[in-house]
């Protein structure tokens, strides 16, 4: 894992270095009048003086203490800007994500234990259309119906603005309110392709002789499908469902940036714009670690579902 | 029969994947002749006619500038084309130079491009590619090169895959023991063997990156205006999201329709192309 992440910061730093202007040019692109003297001193500011290699190790050196540096925009600390914007991005991925288990997992195994059924035909047209639906289309689609049409649901925020005179409940519904779309919207296409990977998962479960084996010796339809065939098919789902975690932080730059959602994405999003090159760093790297945690995670649960893998490590 | 009078008769045997077949070369024909079919100037600016609904005038009303919808979703089916065939290409490419040196040579080669491969594949790639684009200048050529170079990972997998068994078969040996040079075995011997799962790779390719392009254009980040592309029509469509609901609706139906035909052309190239099925079925 260490060598994976020492790659990744690599990766991100030549990324950063590809920039034909620099932050300088940014910074001094609007007033063309300022001097060379004032571009050495803000080069000096950031470090860009010194050559790439020297920048690099500073870097890493720095990053090994989470210290990514100021950022250009307002010159606060980049590890704070980040910090406070993990947890509601956090929050919304991993609801989304238990969404999209809880919906997906059952899809996928009423399709194959019923293959070629009504059911089975009609979750596989969903699959289809979810996977090819552009997602923040489908945000615009559902803000139009729910936000402008009913009017019944926020379409921006993750809170009121009268939340301060709200009780405990209110402001606990008022956020549910909120989340309702951006969660939903962000597990719309995982429930999509987690359904197809559960069913194909399932029907080669089901296939197997051990699934024949306890039909034969006269088990109910429900114990074989939840017992012996739901267990062994998971493995590949908890695998898939850790792998979608990157995808998931990607996609939040759209629907975070759509609802104003105050989360990493929308911060990724708009440093980008503004050339912020140590938010956009360690926005890179710590995407890139959670995801490194999010296989982390697959792989131990993969062994909480697995015995063998136990088993062989004792 | 040849073999790929038998693939071609399997795909058409599937009714879906022929459709979405349909449906893809319609939109090569009219991005081809969309300066003879689109009624208007897609980037022509008519301060009369600004956000007017859906009508005769114009079939799928016009955005916030007067601009008539149906001529700029004609003229971005051009975009879409482009992007999803050449940023697939660089795709293939790269993954598939990657893919044979790991496969074939093995080894610290080997280790070292998985290594590689799992590097990129930890990245958020949407992340990467937002950094990459806003640190260039968005355009449709830098667009088509970062969705490229960011979308390779798969099609080295499987095409490692694909060498790390062929090339152990007798028909590879005999053509080593005949002296053939590295590179032939790779590019004439064991290549041509490995395509198929790059073809089912590509088409899905195809259709990735054309949502990915709609969602940088839709950002800001992908074709500038006023040059129309679907993704920029719906970022008028949010802009003006409590009046224009057909800025929403109509671009987004389109990428849809266009992304979901790919899809299930693939979905029908998998199956033609995988002999485990044939015998099932023929």
């Amino acid at each position: 894992m260490i060598p994976l992440i020492l790659g990744i910061t690599l990766i991100t730093f030549i990324v950063i270095h590809l920039a034909p202007g620099g932050p300088v040019e940014v910074q001094t692109e609007m007033s063309l009048k300022t001097s060379a003297q004032a571009r050495e001193n803000l080069k000096k500011l950031y470090g860009l003086d010194k050559p790439l290699h020297t920048q690099y190790f500073e870097w890493v050196g720095r990053f090994v203490k989470f210290d990514f540096g100021k950022s250009f925009v307002d010159g606060r600390k980049v590890i704070d800007k980040i910090v406070e914007r993990i947890p509601i991005t956090l929050t919304i991925n991993i609801l989304s994500l238990m969404l999209i288990f809880i919906i997906a997992v059952p899809i996928g195994v009423f399709s194959a234990t019923k293959q070629y059924s009504l059911f089975d035909k009609v979750s596989t047209i969903f699959v289809f259309v979810g996977f090819s639906t552009p997602t923040f289309w489908l945000a615009l689609l559902l803000m139009i119906l729910f936000g402008v049409n009913l009017g019944i649901l926020p379409i921006s925020g993750i809170q009121s603005i009268d939340v301060s005179e709200m009780g405990t409940f209110e402001r606990l519904a008022d956020w549910v309110k909120h989340l309702i779309l951006p969660v939903g919207i962000s597990a719309f296409g995982g429930i999509a392709g987690m359904s197809r990977y559960s069913r194909s998962s399932m029907l080669e479960v089901i296939r197997q002789d051990y699934i024949r084996t306890a039909r034969a010796k006269g088990l109910i339809e429900s114990e074989i499908v939840f017992k012996h065939a739901l267990r062994n098919a998971l493995m590949p789902i908890v695998t898939i469902l850790g792998l979608s975690v990157p995808g998931l932080i990607g996609g939040g730059v759209i629907f975070e940036t759509i609802f104003a959602i105050p989360g990493m994405g929308q911060l990724f999003y708009s440093s980008t714009m503004s050339r912020d090159y140590p938010t956009i760093m360690g926005i890179l790297v710590i995407g890139a670690i959670l995801t490194l945690i999010g296989n982390l995670i697959a792989d131990i649960s993969y062994a909480l579902v697995d015995p063998r893998i136990r088993v062989r490590n004792k | 029969m040849t073999l790929l009078s038998v693939i071609g008769k399997r795909f058409s045997k599937n009714r879906l994947a022929v459709i979405g077949a349909a449906t893809v070369a319609c939109l090569m024909v009219i991005s081809l002749l969309a300066p003879f079919i689109s009624p208007y100037d897609p980037t022509a600016i008519d301060v009369h006619n600004v956000l007017s609904p859906p009508g005769r005038a114009h079939l799928l009303g016009t955005d916030e500038l007067g601009r008539d919808v149906l001529s700029r979703m004609v003229w971005g089916s051009r975009i879409s084309l482009k992007v999803g065939f050449v940023a697939v290409g660089v795709a293939i490419s790269i993954g598939i130079i990657i893919g044979a040196i790991a496969g074939f040579y093995g080894g610290k080669a080997d280790a070292v491009l998985m290594r590689f491969v799992d590097i990129m594949l930890a990245f958020p790639t949407f992340f990467l590619i937002l950094a990459v684009i806003a640190i260039l200048e968005p355009s449709i050529f830098t667009i088509m090169m970062v969705i490229g170079i960011t979308g390779w990972m798969d099609v080295a997998r499987l095409v490692r895959a694909e060498f790390l068994t062929l090339k152990e078969r007798d028909f590879v040996v005999a053509a080593q023991a005949l002296g053939a040079s590295d590179l032939g075995l790779i590019f004439r011997h064991i290549l041509p063997n490995a395509l198929s799962p790059v073809f089912v790779a590509a088409t899905f390719g195809v259709a990735g990156a054309i949502l990915t392009e709609s969602g940088l254009s839709f950002l800001g980040l992908g074709v500038q205006p006023p040059d129309p592309s679907w993704g920029n029509i719906l970022t008028s469509g949010k802009d003006n999201i409590t009046v224009a609901w057909w800025l929403s609706l109509y671009p987004g139906l389109a990428i849809l329709i266009t992304v979901l035909s790919y899809n299930l052309i693939g979905e029908g190239l998998r199956d033609a192309l995988d002999p485990r099925l044939w015998d099932v079925e023929i």
